[in-house]
């Protein structure tokens, strides 16, 4: 965990309810799949965001309009600055990738695909990715990951655009590891699908964001872990998925 | 020379003592404790500052079993103010806590340990309070007989004079470490709970927990927390507990540790003047892990300010 004072370069609306912020500040040792936890002005606790992107002191932020407290962050304006802990969480362990990895987001879970496909495009890795979104007005960022060099497959549930469906109708069955960020319900038919041999990304309503107040436990077959600092990100092989 | 060297040194070991305080002959070097519950067993802030710092430290709250706690979402805000958790204990047992905790805490601490007990019958409180008695990272005992968050047990024995004096002559009878009682502000008459604990043999009173509230999801029509009801605690409570530190200073001869929404060294200061010796910093280390060391280090300058030559001579002047 860091602390620091973050300069926004730049917070746009990219897709329904969706925005992109970016900020200027150290974004040395940040992971793919950890997150970050904002102060905002009139809030008491913070936001806790995960890293779309981080590199060269700028970083990307993607975040869906869920509550007043994200509502508020559509309203900041170039050059205010924000109170940031990052390197917040373990982040996605790339080295279990093998040759031709697969990456599903379902709709905010995306974000944080973009530095895991980045750095696993770095690495030599043949990277698929499967993005899902309700309905078309929704979609962001296909472009983004097909100039990375990534095999890019599009879902809607309504069918307006690319595949109908759910990420899961993309499946071809032919990846050596998968990573993956959604709602619960994606990642729990993931695993039921695709299987055990991966790893996926969580979201739970956090107090601290650094492991102190145990406000996001999850009952794993490994025992109680804190969302926020055991994960996000947990092997497929350690969540009860049938239950809840 | 030597004779001005010595000066200096005088001058710097008065600057440090002026901030010192003591617990029922355990010293602090300064007031200033962490919460339990809003520091874990120190780690994730060991990462931002050097926890010697710390006057003394008050561990996760302990049970006799490992316990999961409350289902989710056990968070919810309140505001610019605060927040309610209803975590509901969590924590991996006194037996855990004294093999692999507590020595990991003493490695990156050493300082005075504050252990935070909760149990839901005497005999919970006996013998967890039992194993922790011989620890010697121990200094303090705090006996928390206010957790909102549990049923049967908790605030159940926070809430009743008697009650509250039982659980004290059990955990007195089974150590020589200091008792500390932590209180429950849930009550009409918190000074009778007090004067209760100290004719039980208490050593010391801790308060306030956090004040049992409640958010509702007006989209959702539920409320956010799933424990129905939480812990209010945050900013917003400071004015309810500095009442009450300053009542049960007036009806007890026992040391305070003075807890609820102190964000500030002012509000440290404001905190021992109702009554404390010492004080607990809780929320403010959930959305500020540096509030701890913001105030030790802002504490000197601000008696400087105050015209306050020892922080001792301000406990309980109002």
């Amino acid at each position: 965990m860091k602390q620091g004072i973050y300069t926004i370069l730049d917070n746009v609306k990219i897709a329904e309810r969706i925005y992109r912020m970016r900020l200027q500040g150290e974004t040395e040792g940040m992971l793919a799949g950890q997150f970050v936890n904002i102060l905002l002005p009139g809030r008491f606790l913070r936001r806790p965001i995960s890293i779309c992107n981080a590199e060269n002191r700028i970083l990307t932020l993607i975040y869906k309009v869920v509550g007043e407290g994200t509502h508020d962050m559509t309203q900041l304006q170039k050059g205010y600055q924000l109170d940031l802990l990052t390197c917040l969480g373990n982040g996605y362990d790339l080295s279990l990738a093998g040759d031709a990895p697969l990456l599903l987001g379902g709709g905010v879970g995306i974000p944080p695909l973009y530095l895991t496909a980045k750095k696993l495009r770095e690495a030599g890795k043949k990277v698929k990715v499967i993005l899902g979104f309700n309905t078309i007005a929704e979609l962001f960022y296909e472009k983004e990951f097909q100039n990375l060099g990534c095999e890019v497959t599009v879902t809607t549930v309504d069918g307006s655009y690319g595949l109908k469906g759910f990420v899961t109708a993309a499946l071809d069955g032919k990846q050596s590891y998968y990573y993956a960020c959604g709602p619960l319900p994606m990642l729990k038919a993931i695993i039921k699908t695709v299987g055990e041999n991966g790893e996926v990304s969580m979201e739970e309503r956090m107090g601290c964001g650094f492991g102190v107040c145990v406000g996001c436990t999850l009952q794993t077959k490994n025992g109680f872990k804190r969302v926020c600092k055991d994960g996000p990100v947990f092997k497929s092989g350690e969540l009860m998925v049938n239950e809840g | 020379m030597n004779y001005f060297r010595s000066q200096v040194t005088i001058k710097k070991i008065r600057m440090t003592s002026r901030l010192e305080v003591e617990l029922s002959g355990v010293r602090l070097k300064n007031p200033v404790i962490p919460a339990s519950g809003t520091f874990g067993f120190g780690e994730e802030f060991a990462q931002l500052y050097d926890l010697n710092l710390l006057g003394a430290l008050a561990f996760k709250g302990t049970t006799r079993e490992a316990r999961y706690g409350n289902p989710l979402p056990r968070i919810a805000e309140c505001g610019r103010y605060g927040m309610i958790n209803a975590v509901g204990l969590q924590n991996p047992g006194v037996d855990h806590v004294l093999q692999k905790e507590l020595p990991r805490l003493r490695t990156l601490f050493q300082g005075p340990v504050i252990a935070n007990v909760s149990g839901f019958s005497l005999d919970d409180y006996a013998y967890t309070c039992e194993q922790l008695d011989k620890a010697d990272g121990v200094s303090i005992l705090e006996v928390n007989i206010s957790c909102p968050n549990v049923h049967n047990g908790g605030m159940a024995f926070g809430t009743d004079p008697k009650a509250a004096a039982d659980v004290t002559h059990t955990v007195k009878a089974v150590t020589h470490k200091p008792v500390y009682m932590k209180l429950s502000p849930n009550v009409t008459d918190i000074a009778a709970i007090a004067r209760a604990c100290e004719k039980a043999g208490a050593d010391g009173i801790c308060l306030v927990n956090t004040m049992l509230g409640m958010r509702i999801d007006i989209h959702r029509r539920k409320p956010v927390i799933a424990n129905r009801y939480g812990g209010y605690s945050g900013a917003g409570i400071f004015p309810i507990a500095l009442r009450m530190v300053n009542q049960v200073a007036k009806a007890t001869q026992l040391p305070i540790i003075g807890c609820g929404g102190i964000e500030s060294a002012e509000d440290v200061v404001e905190m021992m003047m109702a009554g404390a010796t010492a004080v607990e910093i809780g929320a403010a280390n959930l959305t500020q892990p540096l509030a701890c060391k913001n105030i030790i280090d802002r504490l000197p300058e601000l008696l400087n300010e105050l015209k306050i030559n020892d922080i001792n001579d301000i406990i309980g002047i109002v």
